[in-house]
C-alpha cells in the first residue's frame, strides 16, 4: 500500500515536469518530437532508479561531510554505463539526445532525489520512488514532445496525422519549447484546481 | 577571423540558454533582478572559463593520454565541482570584495548544466586549446546577455495583469519563448560570416 502511493506520488502530485520544475534542459532541448522525449525520460528514469537503490544501499558507509562528491560519482557512473549502453545498442537514440545523454549527471531530478529521499529510506522504497518519479518526468516529456511534434510536424512517433500545410514550424524550434511547456503548465494548474 | 566567428555564433546565433537549452536552471531561479542576474552572470564566466581551461588539459594530457576517455564525464564532473570549491575559498581569502559578489551564487554552479555542456562540447567540437578559451568565454557573455535581459523583462512583467492561470511558471515560459523568438533573428549570421571571412 505504502510503495503504491510513494509510486503514484511520484507520477501525480510531485510531478517534476509540471510541479517541482525540475530538469528543464533536457525537458526542453530534447522534446522536439514525441519519440526523442520518451527516450531521454526512460534514460534518466534508468540512471534515477539505479542510483536511488545504491545511494540507499551505501547511505550508512557514507560520512556526511562527503555526501555529495560521493552522490556525484554514483550518479556519474550509471550515466557512463547508460552512454555506454546507448551507443553499442541505440546509437540513433544516442545520436538525436547527444549532448545531454552525459548531461544526465547535473539533472537536478536525480541530485535531489538522492539527497531527499534515497538517504533517508530503504532500497525498496527508494526503487519504487525511482520508478514513480522517473515515470512522472517520462510522461511531462512525452507530453510535451507530442504537444510539439503534433504542431510543427503534424505527427505523433512519427505518424502522419495532419497534412504539412497545417505544420507550424515554430514548434520544433527552440521557441516553440518554451511556448508550448509554458501553455501545458497553465493548463496542468488549472487541472489541478 | 575565426574567433571572431566563434565569438559571435556562441553569442547571438547559438545562444548557450535561448538555442541549446543549457543552464535553464539559473536562466528561470535568479533572473528576478537584473542586479542578482549580472552576478550569477559574472560568476557563470569566471567559474566555466577556467573548468574549459582545466577539463581540456585534463581531457588532452590524462584521459586521450591513458586511453581512459570513458571516463569522461566522471572525471569532468567532479574536476568541476572541485574546482567550483577551490575558486570559493580562494576567493574568500584574496578577494572578499569579489566574493561578497559572488559567493553565493558559486555552490550553484557545480550543478549548472552549461559548465559541463561547454567542457563536453569543445572536446566534441574539436576545438584546440585557444579556441576553447574563445568558446567558453563568449558562451559564458551569452549566458550574462540572455539572463539579464529575462531580468528586465521579468523586472517590468510584474506590473502587468497577467491572466489568473498563466501566472508564475506559465508566463515566465511564454517570455522566454518570445526572446528566444527574437534570437531566431540571428540565425544565418554565422553562415554570412563565414562567407565574408571566406572560412570554407
Amino acid at each position: 500500500m505504502n510503495y503504491i502511493k510513494i509510486l503514484t506520488n511520484g507520477i501525480v502530485k510531485d510531478n517534476p515536469t509540471f510541479v517541482l520544475l525540475l530538469g528543464m534542459c533536457p525537458t526542453l532541448a530534447t522534446t522536439t518530437s514525441a519519440l526523442n522525449g520518451m527516450s531521454m525520460g526512460l534514460a534518466t528514469m534508468f540512471v534515477l532508479i539505479c542510483s536511488n537503490i545504491a545511494i540507499s544501499l551505501i547511505k550508512k558507509l557514507t560520512p556526511d561531510m562527503v555526501r555529495i562528491p560521493v552522490f556525484i560519482v554514483v550518479i556519474a557512473s550509471f550515466v557512463t554505463v547508460l552512454q555506454m549502453c546507448l551507443k553499442a545498442y541505440l546509437p540513433e537514440i544516442d545520436k538525436s539526445l547527444g549532448l545531454f545523454i552525459p548531461l544526465i549527471v547535473v539533472n537536478c531530478i536525480i541530485l535531489g532525489r538522492a539527497e531527499g529521499f534515497a538517504c533517508k529510506n530503504n532500497p525498496i522504497a527508494s526503487a519504487f520512488d525511482g520508478i514513480g518519479i522517473g515515470l512522472g518526468f517520462t510522461l511531462g516529456l512525452t507530453l510535451l514532445g507530442i504537444c510539439r511534434e503534433i504542431l510543427g510536424a503534424g505527427s505523433v512517433f512519427g505518424v502522419t496525422l495532419l497534412p504539412e500545410e497545417y505544420n507550424i514550424l515554430l514548434f520544433v524550434l527552440p521557441p516553440g519549447a518554451f511556448i508550448a511547456l509554458g501553455y501545458l503548465t497553465a493548463i496542468v494548474n488549472k487541472i489541478k484546481k | 577571423m575565426e574567433y571572431i566567428l566563434i565569438f559571435i555564433s556562441a553569442i547571438f546565433v547559438n545562444n548557450v540558454i535561448l538555442s541549446q537549452f543549457l543552464g535553464i536552471c539559473p536562466f528561470l531561479g535568479v533572473s528576478k533582478k537584473i542586479e542578482t542576474s549580472l552576478g550569477m552572470s559574472g560568476a557563470v564566466a569566471f567559474v566555466m572559463t577556467l573548468a574549459t581551461i582545466v577539463t581540456y588539459l585534463v581531457q588532452k594530457l590524462v584521459l586521450d593520454a591513458f586511453g581512459l576517455q570513458y571516463l569522461q564525464t566522471i572525471v569532468f564532473i567532479l574536476v568541476i565541482a572541485a574546482l567550483v570549491q577551490m575558486v570559493e575559498i580562494i576567493l574568500k581569502k584574496v578577494a572578499p570584495a569579489l566574493y561578497q559578489a559572488l559567493g553565493i551564487f558559486l555552490p550553484l554552479i557545480t550543478t549548472n548544466c552549461a559548465v559541463l555542456g561547454v567542457a563536453i562540447l569543445v572536446i566534441q567540437k574539436d576545438f584546440d586549446l585557444l579556441q576553447s578559451i574563445v568558446y567558453a568565454l563568449s558562451t559564458a557573455l551569452g549566458f550574462g546577455l540572455a539572463l539579464t535581459v529575462f531580468a528586465g523583462l521579468r523586472e517590468q512583467l510584474e506590473f502587468s495583469n497577467v491572466p489568473k492561470g498563466l501566472r508564475d511558471t506559465a508566463i515566465t515560459m511564454i517570455t522566454a519563448g518570445l526572446l528566444s523568438l527574437a534570437f531566431m533573428g540571428f540565425s544565418g549570421v554565422d553562415g554570412g560570416l563565414k562567407v565574408l571571412f571566406g572560412i570554407e
